[in-house]
């Protein structure tokens, strides 16, 4: 009990000060950035391009969807055709999106509990590269504890106890977390601070302009991420009308409050995939992997050149995947609601 | 010598994994091996195995020839009862629903702490592997089952860097850490099957695999084993098994 009232006085005394100002915003801070936000029931529907503008070098992102499903590809893609620079960027699992970060200098830090392109390739070369020289950082987190920290943040709490990562060096060299006695039990646990991002990405299957967003399937963090987040843009396959969303408002799983930009980009988490809609362009993927492992450096210019910079618009992106690639991905995604 | 003494490392590894399940159990499996070793056990004997997958499912039943590409794809989904968040399905660790987490490992210790974070000193790596992902949240909180490959330099006295812990340093330092439930269970390989002693928690060599000698296990081993004292030798895996386990997997992504 020592041990505990000791930490709780410590977490007390530096609210909102030093070490946990840094990392945990203030809750003032979030109310305050809460209340400007303009939460009327409003028309939101803008271009990738000005979508970006939402982004400020050097802010801290949450990305939704999970390893290779339902990235926000798309806008991922503009934002490093529009330069940003020095991002932090957070997802449960990060994959190739984290390379294209990493390789095009939009980011230069990553918060996940696993960072690679996928798990059929192996160790990504371009992960390593930035990482083992030092030329960006990869803070890893145990999964749980991400969902903890993204919960956190949208329940509006400094931080979350959970019971797993204690005794391991995930959690050792992990200086944002603490260990607690619980005032109740006398247990150990563990407490892992909110995660509240600048701004969130997160791509649909459905929303309406409003920004009601309908998930199909796996949900991953993102509810959590859109509660959590400061700002959040939606990229969607498609945008219906709110009648529709009215029709079935249990499918709703992001409510339009939380919401301050919509984009329609069919497609839009190519070459990964998104629940029901398509599954991943494998044969691309597979080529890009090659690719990028083979040279991380040139290797990955080389392919940011041609479908990140080169194409003129995400539809000629789109063209460059193929139309073959494109049709099969469609036929597998949709074959999920087979009997 | 029939057709079924012919078969991978992979195929043996999840044969035998698969057969450490049981009926009834509730499973948190991951990529690869345990999966398919899942699966398997499900087609084979376990109907009512329920499989949970880090995504965010409850109650897969993965189709033949549609194996997914992570536990956060799609088709882990197929035939599922339930579908939820991530850290929801993880929760179900925490409470205590779980009645095996099943994994491969990349590096594991005597203690059975395995490492997939870190090749080398953490703060300059030799290698920066991909991280832990669940693992660790599923080796904290239930009962583990590990299937991987047997090799001197990933069978190591003490592991680089602890991702996903075992018994920690032994004896009561995992309670003692605050993860007072779980353990390493089991680990399979195509050279043995392992448990861990109750007091010191090393590992110990259950049985062998067919064909197998102890000298051979030690030999590939990075530190000094124990040997149970009655140490078996595994059946093959039957040609049902084999035939089974390749139906599902047909373009042997994972069984080659």
């Amino acid at each position: 009990m020592r041990r505990c009232r000791h930490v709780a006085c410590r977490l007390t005394f530096r609210a909102g000060v030093s070490v946990t100002a840094d990392l945990v915003q203030p809750y003032r801070t979030l109310r305050d950035n809460l209340k400007r936000r303009d939460r009327s029931l409003r028309e939101k529907v803008v271009s990738l391009e000005d979508a970006a503008s939402f982004v400020n070098d050097g802010a801290s992102i949450g990305i939704g969807g999970s390893t290779l499903s339902r990235t926000p590809m798309a806008m991922i893609w503009q934002l490093i055709r529009a330069g940003k620079k020095n991002l932090s960027c957070s997802r449960c699992i990060i994959s190739t999106d984290g390379d294209l970060l990493f390789g095009s200098g939009a980011a230069n830090h990553i918060v996940s509990s696993w960072f690679s392109q996928g798990i059929l390739w192996g160790l990504s070369k371009v992960m390593r590269h930035y990482v083992e020289k030092d030329l960006a950082r990869y803070d890893e987190w145990s999964h749980m504890a991400m969902g903890m920290r993204f919960r956190a943040g949208g329940m509006g709490l400094p931080f979350l106890p959970m019971r797993s990562m204690l005794g391991s060096d995930v959690a050792r060299i992990r200086p944002e977390v603490k260990e607690f006695d619980c005032p109740f039990t006398g247990e150990r646990l563990l407490l892992v601070p909110a995660l509240n991002p600048d701004v969130a990405l997160i791509h649909v299957q459905r929303c309406d302009a409003y920004g009601n967003a309908q998930i199909d399937g796996l949900q991953f963090m993102d509810i959590d991420l859109a509660l959590a987040a400061n700002r959040v843009i939606l990229t969607t396959e498609r945008i219906v009308s709110n009648d529709q969303i009215r029709r079935a408002p249990d499918h709703t799983k992001i409510p339009f409050f939380c919401v301050d930009a919509v984009v329609e980009v069919p497609f839009g988490a190519m070459p990964h995939e998104c629940y029901g809609t398509y599954e991943p362009a494998m044969d691309h993927l597979d080529a890009y992997v090659a690719q990028v492992n083979g040279d991380p450096v040139q290797g990955m210019r080389d392919y940011l050149d041609k479908y990140v910079y080169g194409p003129k618009s995400w539809a000629e992106f789109l063209s460059l995947i193929g139309v073959e690639a494109l049709v099969t991905a469609r036929r597998q995604g949709e074959s999920i609601f087979d009997v | 010598m029939s057709k079924s003494s012919s078969y991978t490392s992979a195929e043996i590894l999840a044969v035998l994994s698969a057969r450490q399940l049981k009926e009834g159990q509730v499973v948190f499996a991951g990529i690869g091996i345990p999966l398919l070793a899942a699966t398997l056990a499900q087609r084979l004997r376990c109907p009512g195995l329920t499989i949970l997958f880090e995504g965010g499912v409850i109650g897969a039943f993965v189709e033949p020839g549609k194996l997914p590409p992570s536990t956060n794809d799609q088709r882990c989904t197929k035939r599922a009862n339930m579908v939820l968040g991530s850290a929801d399905v993880l929760l179900l660790l925490q409470r205590g629903y779980v009645d095996v987490g099943f994994m491969g490992g990349a590096q594991i210790d005597q203690y059975g702490n395995l490492n997939s974070s870190f090749i080398g000193d953490w703060r300059k790596p030799k290698t920066r592997l991909p991280g832990t992902g669940g693992g660790n949240d599923i080796s904290s909180l239930t009962d583990m089952i590990v299937a991987m490959k047997h090799e001197k330099r990933r069978f190591v006295e003490k592991v680089d860097f602890i991702t996903s812990p075992g018994f920690i340093r032994g004896r009561n330092s995992r309670a003692e850490s605050g993860l007072t439930h779980g353990g390493m269970f089991r680990v399979i390989t195509e050279l043995a099957v392992f448990s861990f002693d109750d007091e010191e928690r090393r590992m110990k060599v259950l049985a062998l695999n067919p064909g197998v000698t102890r000298e051979q296990v030690q030999d590939n081993t990075g530190f000094e084993l124990i040997f149970d004292n009655n140490v078996g030798v595994t059946e093959p895996p039957s040609e049902h098994e084999l035939a089974t386990l390749r139906s599902l997997d047909p373009a042997r992504q994972f069984i080659a």
